[in-house]
């Protein structure tokens, strides 16, 4: 067992409740570490799982204790030891690398200093060799001029910098063990490609034991060699990665598996019922239960025991893993293919917007600056028919919600028409917009949590636009919205509950149900499934999907994940800073020749699956505005011509099946070009 | 940053010169004037001329709003009506014991503050911070007048510790002043002093609870060192600026303060300006005390600025 | 009606339930007893006390506490005990309707501001910035002075100072609010700004703007009782707090009782409403040590 560098045992973590009941967080944990391994630590949400990572370092928040079990790193209990000897270990032995850089860097202190205090305390270097190392460790993490990075403080970083900082802090006492606490959530697709091949690098070139937490599959298979499953504060499912991507044996991550959408099979993916219980909630029985598609009856009253299978080196907790086992196939079974009717009229047409998101400083004004040349957003030009889906994908900054907020009337246009049913033009001006239109239009918001108001009801959220619009009231009006409640699957006693007493999927289903009782033509969707779970998520599209199928609404969906737009949408638009860059019908979007930025977007994908490698074919650098002249992706263009492309605005391009791109490229040489690689 | 600091002394002067117009049209629209109000009963016929003419009162009031901002511009607020003195000459001595008493107050409060609001945050729910906090809710919520009168009953009356009422002429020397200033001193700063604290515990706690201070900790800082470097700078950044609102606010107590202990200050000018309906001079106190109130702040502000590394960079970017 | 009725009963529910929340800790209920003590006594207070507040008797001239006189008497031979338990009613109702004048204006003010931002807000706030750079006694002097010291001419005066800090506190919340979608949502379906103001802003910066309110309460009672200390509150021979630590305070070093019992009453009811607001802000989930106290 020498190879062992972590261990833990039976560890339980809880906290006190206001009743004085004791509730587990983390419930009897067991698992250890092995030297030179990537362990992927997945879960959702408050399945416990960044709690057992800082739990590996001897760290347990306010408010939270340990209840039972060890945590040993080589036979020291770290839970129970003194603050010096853990300053001893933390940072030297094991470091941290945390969820969010551009918080967890110290706002008053320049990146050289946090870097060097690492070093101070973990090593015994002199004051050159410590530059030195920093320049060095700088170097590593693939920062550009690293001298004048140590220099800046950390807000004067991009979201990947920052990360990348936190990363060479972590390496600087050169530790046996790495944590990282979701280190790419919340970055842009290309940024987190990016920084997970950095990490591979590491782990390979350091050999340091990793233990990487995320709720992402994508990019637990990027980078582990084996997979911890935390559900409801336990481990379900402990294996090398492959096996448990390809062949899972619990069933929670079977649903989870099928209810991820995937590049390689189009279509809505496969959803799952309900959601996590809160921690204190299962007293007995299997957590999974309610939820489970193969509960049986002993399930409910016996908990099952984490079980170790020699033959495929993995631990399950579940009494029917053995049906599991045989079922080999688990891909591509029961996914549900689009049926949208989509009619022939227009119903939505937005030509040569732009739109300015800056607004005038008074300063500015006194110094007589003139107006922005360069708006955030420019020349675009997208109609949709009725009962279509169109997504609008692109990275942070690419403009996809500003220009969903100029449909909606809340964001001004500069110049363009946006024009409504063929011939009704929408005005720039929400005041001066026809309340019929309004009504046409809805939208949905990313985070529920935000969109519906903490201090109304269920009932009363719901009943806004139909007293708005249809001036209902008395029982009709609660005839409606029971009626309105039943589409999106949330029964007659949600009436009473407020916000805060329902779960992230209820709350963005009553989100979905007071945009469809307006009876509108257009839904707005803005990254309505990036603030839910994996297993959520699919619940939502699929809901979406099918009250779309019954009403013949017409979506436009904007989302940064290329997965879940490939599965929801018939046809996509791609932008990069503000400006389109290739928009045509999902299937051919999605398949070569495409505009380089699509490729490059299409290479960073993570797929749930060991196999799929990501292509890194450009460079993830932030750009704060974009370019004044020429093509809009000259900045990171792996393809870029040269001078044509920094000076000329690239033309539209018709390719082969009905997709537009617009590039300097021909179409047939991006098509030679791409194929190659 | 030059803009920035340009645009808060401009901000600051705006204030100021909307304080003048408030006193001036509070004085203007409330009923009375100067004269009828310091005459009271003798206010009419030749008397009330004379003195209307004295001030200037007869001309149109945009006209003497205009000679009087300019004059206080100049740091010339005109002549009190009861002694018919210059009101310069008034102020000056005043001023200068407030600013004494102010000033004692700050020093001995601000560290004060700073160190039961550091401890209170680092002992947070434990035994300092309990016994802490509640003295220090106590003394914040009990008036100075109280507290002064206390401390005279006590220190004063019955220990016979240190003088109770402060006699010493207008014009004393700062060494004559000290020991009558000890209790005033005292019972300005304990409300000051509370507030503060408070403040900056809180503001400790907030960060203490931040993603840095935790990734410090997982670091293998030592605590002490993380307090100084990660939670300190940025939780006491913030606090400056209630700390000068603070500081302001004392300004009201410092009247009050002065009245209880006899102390030949602004404060006890300000209750005699009134007493004797001497509009002028209550004026030119407003424009006085409101100066030091923005001034403070503007302080502040600039602290703010120089210090915090995020508006620091602006500079670098633009 | 059913409708009605039923939201009726949630909010005194609602309201129980704030109480109940208040008295859980001991410093709330502590709070809690000694505000309702206060004004328990302040509005029964008059049926039973012992001596008339008035009635001046040189022969009694500061008589010690004995068993007739439990706080003894004061300067004018006047029962001290009967004037103490006197003392907090002027006090009370004055405080009371300016700190409701106070939340009124400086709650409508403020979420005005906050809604329509832009220019009119700077202008305002810049209004609101100099009224609180002019010390809020000497201000209070001179209107007091100019018009004289009855009820009504205080209420509203206190009132419209202390309603200053509000409008700041109501603009910061409508400013927290209005950035959320749920507002973005409202004015996307193409609700009026009235409608917005009530239906969602209105629930959600309710609580803040009302502990800031108890919060004033508080420092209006410290403002009130320093201004009849001074001799510009209430006028003799009405029994005030402060007006009775003023007037005891020359002789207290042959009679402290004179004083001594005026400052247990008003330090005991500035305490306890202290508390209160502190509970109350608690039970409402906003932390209010962090705000300055202007
Ligand atoms: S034990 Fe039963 S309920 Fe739990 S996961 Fe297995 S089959 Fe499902
Ligand atoms: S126009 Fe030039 S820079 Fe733009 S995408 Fe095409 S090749 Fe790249």
């Amino acid at each position: 067992m020498e190879n062992i560098v972590q261990k833990i045992n039976n560890l339980t973590i809880g906290f006190t409740s206001q009743k004085g009941e004791q509730i587990s967080i983390l419930k009897n944990i067991s698992t250890s570490i092995n030297k030179g391994e990537t362990v992927g630590i997945v879960g959702e949400s408050g399945s416990g799982k960044s709690t057992l990572a800082l739990a590996m370092m001897g760290y347990v928040k306010h408010g939270l204790y340990t209840i039972s079990g060890e945590c040993l790193y080589h036979s020291n209990n770290l839970l129970d030891m003194n603050n010096r000897d853990l300053e001893n270990i933390r940072g030297r032995k094991i470091a941290m690398i945390p969820q969010n850089a551009g918080q967890a860097l110290t706002p008053n202190l320049k990146i050289g200093y946090q870097i060097d205090e690492a070093l101070k305390l973990h090593t015994d270097f002199k004051k050159e060799d410590r530059d030195k190392k920093i320049s060095e460790l700088l170097n590593k993490v693939r920062l550009p001029s690293p001298e004048i990075m140590a220099q800046r403080y950390p807000h004067e970083l991009s979201g990947g910098q920052q990360q990348r900082v936190a990363v060479a802090m972590a390496l600087a006492g050169n530790p046996e063990i790495l944590l990282l606490d979701e280190p790419t959530t919340g970055l842009d697709v290309t940024t987190q490609a990016h920084v997970l091949e950095l990490l591979n690098v590491i782990a390979k070139d350091t050999g340091t034991s990793m233990v990487y937490v995320s709720h992402d599959l994508g990019a637990i298979a990027r980078v582990s060699d084996r997979v911890i499953v935390m559900y409801s504060g336990e481990i379900v499912l402990d294996g090398p990665v492959r096996g448990i991507l390809k062949n899972p044996i619990h069933p929670y991550t079977f649903g989870l598996l099928k209810s991820i959408p995937k590049l390689t099979s189009p279509g809505l993916p496969n959803s799952m019922s309900g959601s996590q219980p809160q921690p204190g909630i299962i007293k007995s029985g299997c957590s999974f239960f309610d939820r489970c598609n193969f509960a049986e009856d002993q399930c409910k009253s016996n908990t099952p025991d984490l079980e170790y299978l020699s033959d495929i080196k993995t631990s399950v907790r579940c009494f029917k893993y053995r049906d599991l086992i045989n079922m080999k196939e688990t891909k591509n079974d029961k996914i549900r293919s689009l049926n949208n009717n989509i009619l022939e009229n227009e119903i939505l047409n937005i030509s040569e917007v732009s739109i300015t998101y800056a607004k005038q400083k008074f300063l500015e004004q006194l110094l007589n600056k003139t107006e922005d040349s360069n708006p955030t957003v420019k020349d675009i030009n997208i109609n949709i028919n009725k009962g279509e889906t169109l997504a609008l994908v692109g990275e942070s900054g690419s403009g996809k919600s500003t220009i969903l907020k100029s449909i909606a009337g809340l964001l001004k246009t500069k110049d363009g028409i946006i024009k409504f049913d063929k011939d009704i033009v929408l005005s720039n001006d929400l005041k001066k917009r026809d309340p019929a239109n309004l009504r046409a239009i809805q939208l949905i918001f990313q985070n529920p949590d935000e969109s519906l108001n903490p201090n109304h009801t269920v009932e009363e959220i719901v009943s806004q636009p139909l007293k708005l619009y249809f001036g209902l009231s008395g029982s009709e009006l609660k005839q409606k919205i029971i009626e309105v409640l039943d589409k999106v699957r949330l029964g007659e006693f949600y009436l009473t509950r407020y916000p805060r007493q329902l779960s992230g999927g209820e709350k963005q289903r009553v989100a979905v149900a007071r945009a469809f009782a307006a009876k509108p033509d257009i839904i707005l969707c803005d990254e309505v499934t990036s603030a839910l779970d994996v297993s959520v998520q699919a619940a939502v599209l699929n809901l979406l999907q099918e009250l779309k199928e019954d009403f013949g609404t017409t979506y436009i969906f904007v989302s940064h994940d290329l997965a879940v737009v490939r599965a929801i949408s018939d046809r996509v638009a791609v932008l990069y800073q503000g400006r389109l860059c290739e928009i045509g019908p999902s299937k051919h979007v999605y398949e070569l020749p495409s505009h380089p930025y699509t490729e490059v977007l299409l290479g960073a994908v993570l797929e749930p699956d060991p196999d799929i490698k990501p292509k890194l074919v450009a460079e993830d650098i932030v750009e704060e505005k974009p370019p004044e002249q020429g093509c809009s992706f000259q900045g990171r263009c792996p393809r870029i011509l040269g001078d044509i492309c920094k000076k000329e605005v690239p033309p539209w391009q018709m390719g082969e099946n009905g997709n537009s791109i617009r590039c300097h490229i021909k179409v047939d040489d991006l098509k030679k070009q791409q194929t190659i690689n | 940053m030059f803009l920035l600091v340009i645009k808060r002394i401009f901000l600051g002067l705006i204030t100021l010169f909307i304080v003048s117009l408030i006193t001036f049209v509070g004085v203007e629209i409330l009923p009375g004037d100067a004269c009828t109000t310091y005459l009271e009963r003798e206010a009419y016929g030749a008397a009330l001329e004379a003195c209307y003419e004295r001030l200037g009162l007869n001309i149109p009031s945009y006209e003497r709003y205009i000679s009087w901002a300019l004059g206080v511009f100049q740091g010339d607020f005109g002549y009190s009506l009861s002694g018919e003195m210059k009101i310069n000459d008034v102020l000056g001595p005043r001023v200068k014991n407030s600013m004494v008493l102010a000033s004692a107050s700050i020093f001995i409060g601000i560290p004060i503050a700073l160190l039961l609001g550091i401890i209170t945050a680092l002992w947070r729910d434990k035994l300092p911070d309990i016994i802490i906090s509640t003295i220090t809710i106590f003394s914040m919520t009990i008036p100075e007048f109280i507290s002064a009168t206390l401390l005279i009953l006590i220190v004063a009356i019955w220990l016979e510790w240190l003088p109770g009422i402060v006699i010493v002429p207008t014009g004393a020397s700062i060494s004559e002043l000290l020991p009558n200033i000890i209790l005033p001193v005292i019972a300005i700063s304990m409300i000051m002093t509370a507030h503060m604290a408070r403040m900056v515990r809180s503001s400790v706690i907030q960060v203490m609870a931040s993603d840095y201070v935790q990734m410090a900790i997982l670091k293998g800082v030592p605590y002490w060192k993380m307090v100084f470097k990660h939670v300190l700078p940025n939780a006491l950044l913030p606090a400056i600026n209630v700390v000068a609102l603070t500081i302001a606010w004392l300004l009201g107590g410092v009247v009050v303060t002065e009245v209880v202990f006899n102390y030949p200050g602004l404060g006890r000018l300000v209750i005699e300006s009134i007493s004797n309906r001497d509009l002028p001079v209550v004026q030119a106190l407003a424009i006085i005390l409101a100066s030091i109130y923005v001034t403070i702040n503007l302080i502040a502000d600039l602290m703010t600025l120089i210090l915090n590394p995020r508006l620091k960079s602006l500079q670098i970017k633009k | 009606m059913e409708n009605v009725e039923q939201k009726q009963k949630s909010i005194f529910q609602k309201v129980f339930e704030i109480i109940k929340t208040m008295a859980s800790k001991p410093s709330g209920l502590i709070g809690l007893i000694i505000l309702s003590f206060h004004v328990l006594l302040a509005l029964t207070s008059p049926f039973y006390v012992p001596y008339d507040y008035k009635a001046i008797d040189p022969s009694l001239m500061l008589q010690a506490p004995s068993s007739e006189y439990w706080f003894g008497t004061d300067s004018l031979g006047r029962d001290v005990f009967t004037r103490t338990i006197l003392g907090g009613r002027t006090a009370l109702t004055v405080t009371f309707f300016g700190s409701l004048i106070a939340l009124i204006w400086g709650g409508s003010l403020g979420i005005f501001c906050g809604l329509v931002g832009g220019k009119i807000d700077d202008v305002v706030m810049r209004i609101i910035d100099a009224f609180l750079s002019i010390p809020w006694i000497l201000a209070m002097l001179l209107i007091v002075s100019l018009l004289g010291t009855t009820t009504i001419v205080l209420i509203p005066a206190l009132g419209f100072f202390y309603g200053k800090g509000i409008v700041r506190v109501a603009r910061a919340a409508t400013h927290d609010v209005i950035a959320k979608d749920f507002i973005v949502s409202a004015r996307a379906r193409g609700h009026s700004n009235l409608s917005i103001i009530w239906n969602e802003i209105l629930p959600n910066v309710r609580d803040a703007i009302m502990v800031e309110g108890a919060m004033r309460w508080s420092w209006m009672l410290l403002g009130f009782s320093s201004l009849s200390f001074l001799g510009f509150g209430v006028s003799p021979p009405t029994p005030d707090w402060g007006l009775m630590i003023s007037n005891a305070r020359g002789l207290m070093s042959f009679a402290y009782w004179a004083v001594l019992a005026p400052i247990f009453g008003l330090s005991s009811l500035i305490i306890g409403i202290n508390l209160t607001a502190d509970a109350f802000a608690k039970a409402l989930g906003i932390d209010r040590s962090t705000k300055a106290p202007v």
